[in-house]
């Protein structure tokens, strides 16, 4: 099994009680309590106004992460390829949708409709940004988070330019939530490189495997890792909050995890 | 790049279970699309059903994954050899070095609209739903891979109508990179309310079967389809082979639900397609549009088309044949391409009468036969997201 090697230069984090990756390191890192309060999510400043009006939690909670990650590693957002990646898309508009169409007039909001395709927060992302770079949205249930890695690491390995990773969740209101329960809305975002940069903040290698999780220490965080599919990420990022390097197992699919080695890099840019 | 080989492919949509049956249609120009009221809905259009999905039954052990998507998934990888040659690559290479990455846009909805009428007293939803096997997004992967007893990568794609061209990228990425050694990719995507009624929303639904570039088209039709190919590494590619030489993405920063006027993000996607392939626009024997039918987006396809192309390139859609079959389009229209070049013809365009004046593209109304060797394949969605493939029959 051939490991990817690729350089991580910067991050973004919205989350219960972490307002970004800035302001939530102390908290990764065991230095602060965790307390999971309800999620702040900012509007969408970067759409124009009358597209703002329009958009869901995912729009704005994977605009959040993506531009404090572009901001974090000093990157333009105008040619950037983009992974995005979400278990459930926009769940309060599916459940919207699923009402009409279960009533007795089916006619729907053609503004409800064009939000429902899985891919709308990349729509988005293009009309803020202007970006024409490729740009994807994935899906993998639990696994969400390790596809979106996945694809993010070989699309800029194989391009040879940088590419955004975004993963955002959100939960469904009833009946749908019952079945699929997600506590909080939960977006991380990596901007990866295929080469370091002077603001790469580590190297990550990346190899499939089938070992023991990694998990958090923290009861609270633990929680979180374990009910969102993007808080799978969370070991890697605690282990980026406490300044070392380091190897986690993060969960993938079934038989099949995904072993991060992470080194760290002196960052030399600001 | 590093070309990809399809090892074994398939297609069912409304023109049959199978290759043998959609290359019959192609050949006499069969359209698949029906007008009628599917299941309980009340719009007046047509529609591209595949015949028999209502009755098939998923494999036992596999049950809690029933709904309309996975069984057309099913019903498809059961043609053509395709599920043994999976089994012969698998046996080949290792359950954990094959992959999945599949395209659809609804997945298997239709479950969680119906479940959504039969909500208790209490609004819960009947015990028997099973959201996660079904609905989610991922539902038609998760299947497959369990389909075969995979331990290997998997994920779906959905990225509107653009979704199973996709996947094609993916799988060149990770065999590139060496992760992996072969990938089943495609799409599958089914009937459903919430993508009749919203198209029929945007006032994007024709009333008729639909007519790609005619000067009278006034929308889509919309259709289901499942199409599969099962990809490795085209090093080992012989004469008479086809394999994906390139792979163009783009995104138009336009609109949520329109495509750039001028066909711009389609333009960069071609020619990122030709770019990668080391392609130039004379060597393209045959262009399968994404001729979706409706007014706006066949003229900027159009606009993109010709900014490359010129005149002399010969095009058409097969949505006329197959409905517009969403977030399995690319796929299925790769798989024609495929048969195109096998058999040496440019497929003709159906229901289409009188070509629209305004568009410029050499836009078929009959069979073309003539040797073929690259043909290339447009897919582009909602949210400004776009794929061109290219597919090529390897020389003797």
């Amino acid at each position: 099994m051939n490991d990817l090697r690729i350089y991580l230069d910067g991050i973004g984090l919205c989350g219960p009680g972490m307002k970004s990756w800035q302001s939530s390191v102390a908290e990764l890192a065991g230095a602060t309590p965790v307390l999971l309060t309800q999620t702040v999510l900012p509007a969408a400043e970067a759409l124009p106004p009358a597209e703002r009006r329009r958009v869901g939690v995912p729009i704005k909670l994977s605009m959040a992460v993506g531009f404090e990650a572009v901001h974090h590693a000093g990157v333009d957002a105008a040619n950037l390829a983009v992974v995005f990646s979400s278990t459930g898309g926009d769940c309060d508009n599916c459940h919207a949708i699923l009402e009409t169409l279960a009533s007795d007039d089916r006619q729907l909001s053609p503004t409800r409709f064009h939000n429902s395709v899985h891919n709308a927060p990349s729509g988005y992302w293009g009309i803020a940004t202007g970006s024409r770079a490729p740009s994807t949205s994935l899906c993998a249930l639990d696994a969400t988070f390790g596809a979106a890695l996945l694809e993010a690491a070989t699309q800029a390995l194989a391009s040879g330019e940088p590419c955004l990773l975004l993963a955002y969740d959100t939960a469904y209101p009833d009946p749908l939530y019952a079945l699929r329960p997600i506590p909080f809305p939960f977006g991380v975002a990596m901007l990866l490189r295929p080469q370091p940069s002077a603001a790469s903040l580590a190297c990550l290698d990346i190899s499939l495997t089938e070992e023991a999780l990694s998990v958090c220490a923290d009861p609270a965080l633990e929680s979180l890792r374990s009910s969102v599919p993007a808080a799978r990420s969370l070991p890697l990022l605690q282990l980026l909050a406490r300044g070392e390097s380091g190897r986690v197992v993060i969960d993938y699919l079934e038989h099949l995890d995904m072993a991060i080695k992470l080194t760290l890099l002196p960052r030399s840019a600001p | 790049m590093r070309t990809l080989r399809l090892t074994s492919f398939t297609l069912t949509s409304a023109l049959g279970h199978g290759l043998k049956p959609t290359l019959s249609a192609l050949r006499a120009q069969r359209s698949g699309l029906v007008h009628k009221h599917w299941e309980t809905v009340d719009l007046e259009t047509c529609i591209g059903e595949v015949a028999g999905v209502d009755d098939f039954a998923v494999r036992k052990d596999l049950q809690h994954f029933d709904c309309r998507n996975n069984r057309l998934a099913q019903m498809a990888m059961e043609a053509d050899g395709f599920a043994d040659a999976v089994r012969t690559a698998i046996a080949r290479h290792g359950k954990r070095r094959v992959a999945v990455f599949l395209g659809t846009s609804t997945s298997g909805i239709l479950s969680t609209e119906i479940a959504y009428r039969h909500r208790d007293a209490q609004g819960r939803l009947p015990a028997s739903h099973n959201y996660s096997h079904t609905h989610n997004s991922y539902s038609v992967a998760n299947f497959v891979r369990h389909y075969f007893d995979l331990e290997g990568p998997a994920f779906v794609v959905s990225t509107a109508c653009s979704s199973s061209a996709k996947v094609f990228g993916s799988a060149q990425r990770m065999i590139q990179a060496g992760l992996i050694d072969a990938a089943i990719v495609g799409g599958v995507d089914s009937l459903c309310l919430t993508t009749l009624y919203g198209f029929n929303s945007l006032q994007l639904v024709s009333r008729n079967a639909c007519r790609p570039f005619d000067a009278n088209r006034d929308g889509i039709s919309i259709g289901e389809a499942a199409a599969f190919a099962l990809v490795e590494d085209g090093a080992g590619a012989q004469p008479g082979d086809i394999v994906v030489s390139g792979i163009g993405e783009s995104s138009d920063a336009y609109h949520m639900s329109s495509p750039h006027p001028e066909g711009l993000g389609a333009r960069l996607a071609m020619q990122a397609a030709l770019d990668m392939a080391g392609l130039k626009q004379e060597d393209i024997d045959y262009i399968n549009l994404h001729g979706t039918s409706t007014p706006s987006n066949d003229a900027a396809e159009d606009k993109g088309v010709f900014a490359i192309f010129g005149t002399h390139t010969p095009c058409s859609s097969t949505k006329g044949h197959t409905g517009h079959t969403l977030g399995a389009a690319g796929g299925a229209e790769a798989v024609i391409c495929a048969l195109a070049l096998q058999n040496d013809f440019a497929p003709g365009g159906v229901n289409t009468q009188d070509i629209d004046p305004a568009l410029q593209c050499q836009y078929l109304l009959a069979n073309l036969d003539k040797p073929m060797r690259h043909a290339l394949s447009n897919s582009f969605g909602f949210g400004g997201s776009n794929c061109s493939l290219i597919l090529s029959k390897v020389a003797a």
